[in-house]
C-alpha cells in the first residue's frame, strides 16, 4: 500500500464521522428544528457503543447500542423543546454539556481498556479494482451506511412524499397544520433520526477512529457538523463534500507539520476550518438557491392554534 | 348544504364567534359580511377543522357532523382558500399541491393534473414554479387548484380579492359562476359591499361573534350593510380641500434601489413629489415594491446617492432614520406589531422609543446622560390616545394589548402629535375596523390641509380615494407619474397596476 492511500484512507475515516452527524442534523434542520446538541449525542454514542462492545464482545452490537443511545438522548431533546416548547438553541446547548457529562461517567471504568476494532467488510471483485478498490471496498460497515444515508436522504427528501411533507413543515409549519400534517409528530421523528445519526457518528469514533474511549472523544466534531449544514446550504451532496474536505484538509495538515514545513502550527491546525468555509460560500454564491433551501422555520417553537 | 347551529368559541373569556346560526344551499354564492374582529375568520377555522369549536352544531347534508382535522373537512368535500396563503414559498407549486392530495399520486400525475385543472378554470399556472417567484395574484390561484383538486362541494374564500387587482378579481368572479354553474356552493367572506352585492346570493352579516342579520345583498344598499356591519353609521372622510399648491416638501429623483434578498423588489427610477397641502396616495397590489419604497424613503435603507430623496429641499438620501425626523419629517411603517411598536412595552416608552431624539429638549432630561422624563412622556402619551380617541385598559398598557386599529391609533397620533412637515405613511388601516380607519384616514386630510405634506401607501382602493388628492401607481418597482384623483377611475387604476400582468391576461385570451 503506497503512501497516498494511506492518507487517503485516514481522509475517509476522518470524514465518515462529519458526514454522518451533518446529514442527521440536516434532516432535523430541514423538518425546522435546530439541535445544537449534536456534540453531546456523538459523544453519548461514542460511550455506549465502547460500553456496549466491552461487555458483549461485538462490536455491532455496540453500534447498534451507540445509535439507540443517541436517539434515546435526542428523544429528551425532543420531548423538551417540541412538547414542552423550551427554547431550542438553550436546550441544544444544556444537551451537548449534559452528554458530554453522562458520558464521562458510563465511560469511566473503560478508560485505558484498549477496545476492539471495527473489521472491515471486504466487497468481492469490487475489491479488487487497483487502487480504488482497498480505499472505498475494504472498508468498515459504517463508512457504507454513512454513503448509502447521503443518497438515501437525498432521494427521501426531494423525491418521497414523507420528505415532501419535512421539507413543507420546516418551510412553514403553520401552513402545514393547516394542511392536516402532524407537525409535532413529524418533528419528533426528524429529531431522533438526527439523534441515531449523530450515534453512530459516535459509535464510529470509539470503535474505528481510535478504537479506545477517552473523555470528550468527540473534540469539537459535533460543532463542525453543525456548521457544515450551514454552510451546505441544507443540501446532502454538499453535506458530503464539505465533510470530505475539511477531512482531507485536517489529515493533511497533520502530514505537513510531521515533514516540518516551515508554517507556524497554529496556522496549519486552523486550515481544514477556512478551507472548509471558504470553499462551501463559493458553491453557495447563488443567493436565491441558499433561500429556497434555507427551511424558513428553522429554530421558531410551534403551538397549534387550538 | 351546509348549516351552522349555536356554534360558539371561546378564547379563555372572550367569545370569539358567540352563537352562530347560517345556512348554506347547494348552488348558492354565500356572503359571510363582518369587520374586522367580527368573528369571520374563527368561524370558517371550525367549518375547516383547523380550530375545535367549544359547544354547538354543524350539520352536514342534514347529518351532524365533527370535524377535527382539515383532512376531515377535505374528506367530507369542504375546501378552503385562506386569506393569509397558506402556501409552502421554498416548494414549486406542483408540491404544494401535492401536499394536501390523498398519498400514492406521484408528482408528475399531480403536475399535469394542475395544469389541466388551471385551465379548465382559466386559472393558468406553471407546475414547475417555486411559489417565491410568483405574484400573489398567482399564488392565490395556486390555492384555488389546490382546493378544485379535492372536488370539493363547498368551497371557502376568505377575502379573496384583498391582494387581486380589479382585472384578477373579475376573472376570480367568473371562476366562482363557473363552480356555482356545476351545482357547488361558495362560502365567500369579505367586508367589501359592492363585491357582495355583485356576485353573492345571500349574506349573513357578523358583528362582536354573533349574527346580526342574513340577507339577500342585492335588495340592500351598501349603507343598509354597513349599518349591519358596523352597528352605526360611519362618519364619512371629508376630503383635502386646499387646491393651492405650496412648496414641494418631499421629493424623490431617480430613485433605484437594487433588492436587499431574492424575494424583494429593486425600485427602478422612481420619481416622485409631494407638496405642501397634498396628499399623493401611492396604489398597487402588494408586493411591488411598497415596502422597499418606504424603505428608501424613510430612511430606513439608507441609499446611496444624497439626492434620490430630499426632504423640505435638502438631500437626505443618505441620511438615516432618525436624521430624517430632525428635518421634520415623521414615518408610520406598515407592521404595527414589532416594527412600529415593541408590543411588550408600555405605550409610553414605545413614544419615548419613536421620538427620543427629535423631541430631545422635552423628553429627556440630564443632558447626555438622557434620562427619561416619565411624568411628561406620560402627559404626551395621554394627550394623544385623546386627540385620536385610543380606547385602552388601564392609563399606560403594553402596547400589544391594544387592539389592532386603537395601537394604529396611536402610532398615527405619535406622529401627527408633531405636527411633521412631511409624513409617510404605509398601509395606514391594513387590518383595522372601519370606525378607526375613518378616524385614521381623517386625521391624515386634516394634517395636509394644515399644510404638510402626506404620502400614502395603500392597498385599499376605497381608501386611496377617499384620502388622496393626487395618485401614482406602483408596479414591479416602477412608480407611474401622478394623476390628480379627481380624473382616474377604479379601471384606469387597475389598468396602471396591471402593467406587470400583461403576459397573463395575454394567455387567457389564447384559452377562451
Amino acid at each position: 500500500m503506497g503512501i497516498v492511500e494511506a492518507i487517503l484512507l485516514t481522509v475517509i475515516t476522518a470524514a465518515t464521522p462529519l458526514v454522518l452527524a451533518s446529514i442527521g442534523e440536516l434532516v432535523t434542520e430541514r423538518a425546522g428544528v435546530l439541535n445544537l446538541g449534536v456534540e453531546g449525542m456523538m459523544v453519548m454514542g461514542a460511550a455506549i457503543a465502547f460500553a456496549a462492545t466491552q461487555m458483549t464482545g461485538s462490536p455491532y452490537i455496540g453500534i447498534l447500542a451507540g445509535i439507540a443511545g443517541g436517539g434515546l438522548f435526542s428523544l429528551l431533546f425532543g420531548f423538551l423543546t417540541l412538547t414542552l416548547v423550551a427554547n431550542q438553541v438553550a436546550t441544544g446547548l444544556a444537551l451537548t454539556i449534559l452528554g458530554l457529562g453522562i458520558s464521562g461517567q458510563i465511560g469511566e471504568p473503560y478508560v485505558g481498556m484498549s477496545g476492539t476494532k471495527l473489521q472491515p467488510i471486504v466487497v468481492p471483485l469490487l475489491s479488487d479494482i487497483p487502487f480504488l478498490g482497498p480505499l472505498l471496498f475494504k472498508q468498515d460497515i459504517i463508512f457504507y451506511v454513512s454513503i448509502a444515508l447521503v443518497i438515501g436522504v437525498n432521494w427521501f427528501l426531494f423525491k418521497s412524499r414523507a420528505g415532501l411533507k419535512i421539507r413543507a413543515i420546516g418551510d412553514n409549519h403553520g401552513s402545514a397544520h393547516a394542511l392536516g400534517i402532524h407537525v409535532i409528530r413529524t418533528r419528533y421523528l426528524a429529531v431522533m433520526f438526527g439523534g441515531a445519526c449523530a450515534g453512530l457518528a459516535g459509535a464510529q469514533l470509539s470503535l474505528v477512529y481510535t478504537p479506545q474511549w477517552v473523555e470528550n472523544m468527540s473534540a469539537g466534531r459535533g460543532w463542525i457538523a453543525l456548521a457544515l449544514v450551514v454552510f451546505a446550504s441544507w443540501r446532502p451532496w454538499r453535506v458530503l463534500a464539505g465533510g470530505y474536505l475539511f477531512g482531507a484538509v485536517s489529515i493533511s495538515q497533520l502530514h505537513a507539520q510531521a515533514f516540518g514545513i516551515g508554517i507556524p502550527s497554529q496556522f496549519l491546525s486552523a486550515l481544514p476550518y477556512i478551507a472548509t468555509v471558504v470553499v462551501l460560500i463559493l458553491i453557495s454564491h447563488n443567493r436565491r438557491m441558499t433561500q429556497i433551501n434555507t427551511p424558513a422555520c428553522l429554530g421558531k417553537p410551534f403551538v397549534p392554534d387550538r | 348544504m351546509l348549516a351552522v347551529r349555536s356554534l360558539t368559541k371561546l378564547f379563555g373569556s372572550f367569545a370569539a364567534c358567540n352563537g352562530i346560526d347560517l345556512d348554506i344551499k347547494s348552488g348558492e354564492i354565500h356572503a359571510l359580511l363582518g369587520e374586522n374582529g367580527a368573528g369571520k375568520s374563527t368561524l370558517v377555522k371550525m367549518l375547516f377543522g383547523v380550530l375545535a369549536p367549544t359547544s354547538g352544531q354543524i350539520l352536514w347534508k342534514g347529518e351532524s357532523v365533527r370535524i377535527p382535522s382539515p383532512g376531515a373537512a377535505r374528506r367530507i368535500g369542504i375546501g378552503m382558500v385562506f386569506q393569509h396563503f397558506s402556501l409552502f414559498e421554498a416548494l414549486t407549486v406542483a408540491e404544494n399541491i401535492a401536499l394536501s392530495l390523498s398519498p400514492g399520486i406521484s408528482l408528475s400525475k399531480v403536475a399535469e393534473e394542475a395544469s389541466r385543472l388551471s385551465h379548465l378554470y382559466g386559472l393558468p399556472l406553471d407546475p414547475n414554479a417555486h411559489v417565491a417567484d410568483l405574484s400573489v395574484g398567482e399564488r392565490q390561484r395556486i390555492e384555488i387548484v389546490r382546493a378544485l383538486l379535492q372536488n370539493p362541494e363547498l368551497i371557502i374564500l376568505d377575502e379573496p380579492t384583498s391582494v387581486l387587482t380589479p382585472q384578477e378579481a373579475d376573472r376570480l368572479f367568473e371562476t366562482l359562476a363557473k363552480l356555482k354553474a356545476e351545482g357547488r356552493s361558495v362560502l365567500y367572506i369579505s367586508h367589501r359591499l359592492e363585491e357582495v352585492q355583485r356576485i353573492c346570493d345571500r349574506a349573513t352579516v357578523l358583528r362582536h361573534g354573533k349574527v346580526t342579520g342574513a340577507c339577500d345583498p342585492r335588495k340592500e344598499t351598501p349603507a343598509s350593510l354597513a349599518r349591519m356591519m358596523v352597528g352605526s353609521d360611519v362618519a364619512s372622510v371629508s376630503a383635502a380641500g386646499t387646491n393651492t399648491k405650496g412648496d414641494v416638501l418631499l421629493e424623490a429623483k431617480h430613485l433605484t434601489v437594487p433588492s436587499r434578498t431574492p424575494f424583494a423588489v429593486a425600485l427602478k427610477n422612481v420619481c416622485l413629489k409631494v407638496r405642501s397641502g397634498e396628499v399623493l396616495a401611492i396604489a398597487g397590489v402588494a408586493g411591488n415594491g411598497q415596502g422597499e419604497l418606504f424603505d428608501a424613503l424613510s430612511g430606513e435603507y439608507p441609499v446611496a446617492d444624497p439626492a434620490a430623496v430630499s426632504i423640505r429641499g435638502k438631500a437626505a438620501g443618505n441620511l438615516g432614520i432618525t436624521a430624517r425626523r430632525l428635518m421634520g419629517a415623521g414615518f408610520v411603517p406598515e407592521e404595527r406589531h414589532g416594527h412600529a411598536a415593541v408590543t411588550t412595552l408600555p405605550l409610553s416608552d414605545n413614544l419615548v422609543l419613536a421620538r427620543s431624539q427629535s423631541d430631545r429638549k422635552t423628553f429627556l432630561a440630564g443632558g447626555l446622560l438622557g434620562i427619561i422624563r416619565q411624568a411628561v412622556v406620560r402627559i404626551a402619551s395621554t394627550r394623544i390616545s385623546e386627540a385620536m380617541d385610543v380606547r385602552k385598559s388601564g392609563e399606560n398598557p403594553a402596547a400589544g394589548s391594544l387592539s389592532g386599529g386603537n395601537l394604529q391609533k396611536y402610532i398615527v397620533g405619535r406622529e401627527l402629535d408633531r405636527q411633521p412637515a412631511v409624513l409617510i405613511v404605509n398601509q395606514p388601516t391594513w387590518g383595522v375596523d372601519a370606525g378607526a380607519a375613518s378616524r385614521i384616514r381623517q386625521a391624515l386630510v386634516d394634517l395636509a390641509k394644515s399644510g404638510s405634506a402626506v404620502l400614502v401607501i395603500s392597498q385599499d382602493l376605497d381608501e386611496i380615494f377617499e384620502v388622496a388628492t393626487e395618485i401614482a401607481v406602483i408596479s414591479e418597482g416602477r412608480l407611474s407619474d401622478a394623476y390628480p384623483a379627481h380624473d382616474l377611475t377604479r379601471e384606469k387604476i387597475g389598468l396602471l397596476m396591471g402593467g406587470m400582468y400583461g403576459k397573463t391576461e395575454g394567455e387567457v385570451a389564447h384559452a377562451h
